[in-house]
């Protein structure tokens, strides 16, 4: 293969065929800036400045021979982090399904919390401003608790301070999601005698998308957070929590950093899912417009 | 002007035995014993069917009050309000009236057809039938070709002829308006005026407008009620009798001046306390 220049040509049949692929999403015109060019204009910042941190980072514990248990160099992390792929990505599976799972039960939870405080006046002025309270509390804290009342060596005692994590942020944004309505658009359903059924249905769910989707967003992050923190305080050995606290206590740093980079793509892979369901879910959102199409 | 039968097919109400909605020593205040306001006191008003009433004043006149008393989105603290031969509440739920308000408030997750098609669907319109309608609303409003779009795509004085064609597509006995060009360009206004005159001539709806305008209250109405303050009442109503179609030509007609400058004067009686009936 005889490598050349890209020209204008191959540039042109690119994007063209990235064109097709979207094509039908709004906001794709002819003549607009590729697609590749916005891409590369959009994220080409953030990704040289990753590539420098990195550079640096190795340059400097070569040139100042900072020790391996102080911090490992990337090279070494990397180094791990393929050998020891097959033990940590299994650890990693594991600890995402008591991350997904409490994920799920404290958002379903959530959610309907959020229905019921619109349905019934009671539950909104009587306990939502606990689960403003209890959402300041260091949930985290609740990990032995749990562990003893689900058993420590069941994934449910995870599942359970995960749950609780999610379940507050949720709630309570969408909630105020459900409440926080143009005054304006309850006078239009008023006027068209809609019951209180479909101002939910037409109104108040629609407002409240936007509020749910920043909420999972936050909550899909600290739910791989609080699955990990929850293994410190015990339970079975092959997830990412016990594998980082051993290593680390053998001095086998190096270790312990890939199988934390692991539960970062794990975090980054989980946040981007929900942003693109929350794409999906509400292409009218003035903050998905901009960004929808070319 | 004010003259017709039941029949909105063949014209205008008389006015007396066909009216659209009946004000009887009408009065609301808000709030408690100890911070009280009297936003409306005895307002005595009837609107024929056919007709397209003005309400016009300065702010804190209560016009936009006693257009959400007509519309059942405010209760009276006094007096008796008939629409259409019947409490307002009851017209509400028998969706006897379409509302505009200053802002479009059009759902922003639904297409400008889906808005449209709204109240209708709340109303358990079949679905063809709702598109057909949609259909001929946006064709009277004239965006037919934007059905597919969403609001925010669209103008402000787009976007306020959806909120029209949204208010009218269930053909309610009455429009009612509250400062629906106030957020527009003067240019937009006047061909905002002008697409209203023609569609209240379409439709043959009953219209109650409220505007802060003076021209663009005797452009289009073929009453204007004028309304003063502290406490809000009606100081007088005056008749417009240009004729119809009203175009460019109206506005530069001299029964035209004369008119706004009638209207300007009871108002300025009405600031003053002067002019109260």
């Amino acid at each position: 293969m005889t490598p050349r220049d890209p020209t204008e040509r191959d540039v042109e049949l690119l994007e063209s065929h990235e064109t097709d692929i979207f094509a039908g999403f709004e906001g794709d015109i002819p003549g607009e800036p590729g697609r590749l060019e916005t891409w590369i204009r959009a994220y080409g910042p953030a990704a040289a400045a990753f590539v420098v941190v990195l550079a640096l980072w190795e340059i400097l514990t070569r040139a100042l021979d900072i020790e391996t248990f102080l911090l490992p160099k990337p090279s070494e992390i990397l180094d791990r982090f393929i050998t020891n792929a097959p033990i940590i990505w299994g650890h990693g599976f594991r600890t995402l399904v008591e991350a997904l799972g409490g994920f799920v039960i404290g958002g379903t939870l959530a959610v309907a919390m959020a229905f019921a405080t619109v349905r019934w006046a009671a539950i909104r002025e009587g306990l939502l401003p606990f689960a403003i309270a209890a959402n300041t509390m260091p949930i985290i804290a609740l990990a032995p608790i749990a562990n003893n009342w689900f058993n420590v060596t069941s994934p449910l005692s995870k599942m359970a301070v995960v749950s609780v994590i999610v379940f507050f942020p949720v709630m309570i944004n969408t909630t105020r999601g459900l409440f926080e309505v143009d005054p304006g658009e309850l006078d239009l359903l008023r006027s068209m005698a809609a019951t209180p059924r479909e101002v939910l249905r037409h109104v108040r769910i629609p407002n409240a998308l936007p509020y749910f989707f920043s909420a999972l967003k936050v909550a899909s992050t600290l739910s791989i957070i609080g699955a990990i923190v929850a293994e410190y305080f015990g339970g079975p050995q092959d997830v990412l929590g016990q594998y980082i606290l051993n290593r680390a206590n053998l001095f086998q740093f190096p270790d312990a950093w890939a199988a934390i980079l692991v539960a970062s793509i794990l975090g980054i892979a989980f946040y981007v899912l929900i942003v693109l369901v929350e794409r999906l879910a509400m292409p009218w959102h003035v903050s998905l417009r901009a960004t929808e199409g070319g | 002007m004010v003259a017709g039968t039941n029949s909105r097919e063949r014209g205008r109400g008389d006015g007396v035995s066909d009216a659209v909605v009946v004000a009887r020593g009408v009065g609301k205040v808000f709030g408690t014993d100890t911070d009280r306001v009297e936003a409306l006191r005895g307002i005595d008003l009837q609107i024929a069917r056919g007709e397209f009433i003005s309400l016009i004043g300065p702010s804190g006149c209560g016009k936009s009050t006693l257009l959400r008393l007509i519309g059942d989105l405010l209760q009276p603290s006094a007096g008796e309000l008939v629409v259409n031969g019947k409490p307002p509440r009851q017209a509400r739920l028998d969706r006897d009236y379409g509302i505009v308000f200053q802002q479009p408030t059009l759902l922003d997750w639904r297409t400008v057809r889906a808005n449209v098609e709204l109240p209708l669907e709340i109303m358990g319109v079949a679905r063809e039938e709702r598109a057909a309608r949609a259909e001929e609303m946006l064709a009277l409003v004239q965006l037919a070709e934007f059905a597919d779009h969403h609001p925010w795509q669209l103008s402000g004085g787009m976007q306020q002829r959806v909120a029209i064609a949204r208010a009218l597509g269930f053909r309610p006995a009455l429009l009612l308006m509250d400062e629906p060009f106030g957020a527009l360009d003067e240019m937009t206004r006047e061909l905002m005026q002008q697409e209203l005159l023609r569609i209240w001539t379409e439709t043959e709806t009953t219209v109650v407008f409220v505007t802060h305008s003076i021209p663009e209250a005797v452009f289009l109405s073929t009453r204007v009620v004028v309304m003063s303050p502290r406490p809000g009442r009606i100081s007088a109503v005056i008749d417009v009798p240009l004729a119809h179609p009203r175009d460019v030509e109206t506005r530069e007609s001299d029964d035209y001046y004369r008119l706004i400058t009638e209207v300007r004067e009871a108002l300025r009686r009405g600031e003053t306390g002067e002019g109260r009936r």
